[in-house]
């Protein structure tokens, strides 16, 4: 008998230390200003809906999270060499990527809009009237695939490492239009004078993940569960409205 | 195309036909800005580096005003702020200069130009001024004017004495190019950058990319080898 108290009071000691275990350290790496995603507000302190999002998740998950900036290049090469353990940077899901990394649940998925100045007239799904404009497109992003796959030979295409830099050659007038993540359009473009909406959004790929190593299922697991909680207990849709006015839910 | 070549472009995702005609052409893009930047820099240097070692203060604080900002900057921010600047500028949009400037080749092209330009005037002039004071004192004895004694003795043995600093500069420029890929331009380094974010294979993209610039580096040592030889063969041992 005693030996089986010994036996036990072991073994609960060493499913504390797993429990304890599990309350981990996370970190999660962002890349900066991607309005109204993740972006630096007027005192310098990180926000955005995914920086919101993060937290409840983290809460939810009981881990201890620390946020990290990465710019976009080096986000799936970083997350690789375990400089950070999660992704939540607007990562579109795509199957090349999807090679690299393990994808979540979808949280969000927002389309890409058209952008341009007041005086752009072109209907932009009419591939004879694009020929020789100039469109601007983030490297790498879903809207790049999608500009170089459907308009390649058309178009003459710009890709951009930052929204800020390709949204001053739009301003600067090197570029016709540009085809950007339909919120970072509203953000950047349409808060300037002179700018609108030029053609009907498009709605790309399988929205939005986060994105974590291959081996770690676990964790993957964890995030799921926690993102289906905030997505059903309304925490997801109160985080939602305090940036957005249409629905980005997935 | 040999077997083993074919062999090895049909066995991976990476370097596809597409993907290298991608890297041709950026190739073809460093090659013709980085030629282009450095004969103008050239033809800009030589005049310059004249009037730096002017001793008339009108004349050499001007060149050294333009030299010293332009070492005393990185390329990079001369290339935004040309490129990015020039955009700003009211109403430049509506003038002639736009039709040049629309393009980032020509933005690129003048900050290349105007820093390479900058560190060859100050290679020149430190070739002009280490002149033996001999061999001016006897193209003076011998009654040479001003631009005899430069074309005649000066700039000759300048040239000679500038070669090997002047190979270094070459090689910084090809290098410096890369940068021109954040200005829009698909160079080498941009053409990596994008088969980079296709694929998520940043060993494959840059090694390669890498590689070409050691081949195109490769060449410009052995021109310059021979450059060297020729201008250098009084100073060769006379053998059998």
């Amino acid at each position: 008998m005693r030996k089986l108290i010994v036996a036990a009071s072991v073994a609960l000691a060493m499913m504390a230390g797993v429990a304890h275990a599990q309350e981990r350290d996370l970190r999660i790496a962002f890349d900066v200003p991607y309005e109204p995603f993740e972006y630096k507000d007027e005192d310098g302190e990180l926000t955005g809906f995914e920086v919101e999002l993060a937290e409840a998740m983290c809460e939810e998950m009981g881990a201890n999270c620390e946020f990290v900036i990465q710019a976009w290049d080096g986000m799936i090469p970083g997350l690789l060499a375990r400089k950070f353990d999660l992704i939540m940077s607007s990562m579109s899901i795509t199957p090349e990527r999807a090679e690299r990394v393990l994808f979540s649940d979808p949280y969000y998925n927002t389309p890409g809009g058209w952008f341009g100045p007041e005086s752009f007239d072109t209907d932009v799904t009419d591939m004879e009237a694009m020929e020789g404009m100039t469109v601007g497109v983030q490297r790498g992003t879903t809207m790049d695939t999608y500009v170089t796959e459907e308009m390649g030979g058309v178009v003459s295409i710009k890709r951009y490492t930052t929204a800020d830099d390709m949204v001053l050659d739009l301003e600067g007038e090197r570029l016709d239009v540009v085809f950007v993540d339909y919120p970072v359009g509203e953000q950047t473009v349409l808060s300037k004078d002179g700018f609108k909406e030029v053609g009907e959004p498009v709605k790309l790929g399988e929205g939005v993940g986060v994105a974590m190593r291959k081996r770690d299922k676990d964790l993957a697991d964890e995030v799921n569960a926690a993102l289906a909680t905030l997505k059903e207990d309304g925490t997801y849709d109160t985080i939602m409205e305090k940036y957005f006015d249409y629905d980005i839910k997935m | 195309m040999p077997e083993f070549i074919a062999e090895l472009l049909n066995r991976n995702d990476i370097f596809t036909a597409s993907t290298i005609m991608e890297y041709w052409e950026g190739m073809v893009l460093t090659v013709q800005l980085v030629f282009l930047s450095l004969i103008l820099g050239l033809v800009l240097a030589v005049p310059l580096a004249i009037m730096r070692t002017s001793k008339n203060p009108l004349i050499n604080t001007p060149v050294w005003l333009y030299t010293y900002v332009f070492r005393g900057t990185p390329l990079l921010v001369q290339l935004y702020i040309i490129y990015y600047g020039l955009a700003q500028i009211e109403g430049i949009q509506q003038t002639f200069w736009w039709d040049i400037f629309r393009e980032a080749f020509y933005p690129a092209l003048l900050a290349f130009t105007l820093n390479t330009a900058a560190y060859t005037t100050e290679i020149i002039r430190g070739a002009i001024v280490a002149t033996p004071s001999g061999e001016i004192e006897a193209a003076k004895a011998y009654g040479m004017s001003w631009a005899l004694r430069m074309r005649r003795i000066i700039m000759p043995s300048a040239a000679r004495r500038a070669v090997q600093a002047y190979s270094n500069e070459v090689i910084f420029m090809l290098h410096a190019s890369a940068i021109a890929s954040v200005v829009t331009l698909v160079d080498l380094t941009g053409a990596a950058r994008n088969i980079y974010s296709r694929f998520y294979a940043p060993f494959e993209a840059f090694i390669f990319v890498a590689l070409l610039y050691m081949a195109l580096t490769f060449l410009l040592v052995f021109a310059f080898r021979k450059l060297e030889n020729y201008l250098l063969r009084h100073q060769r041992p006379v053998t059998g």
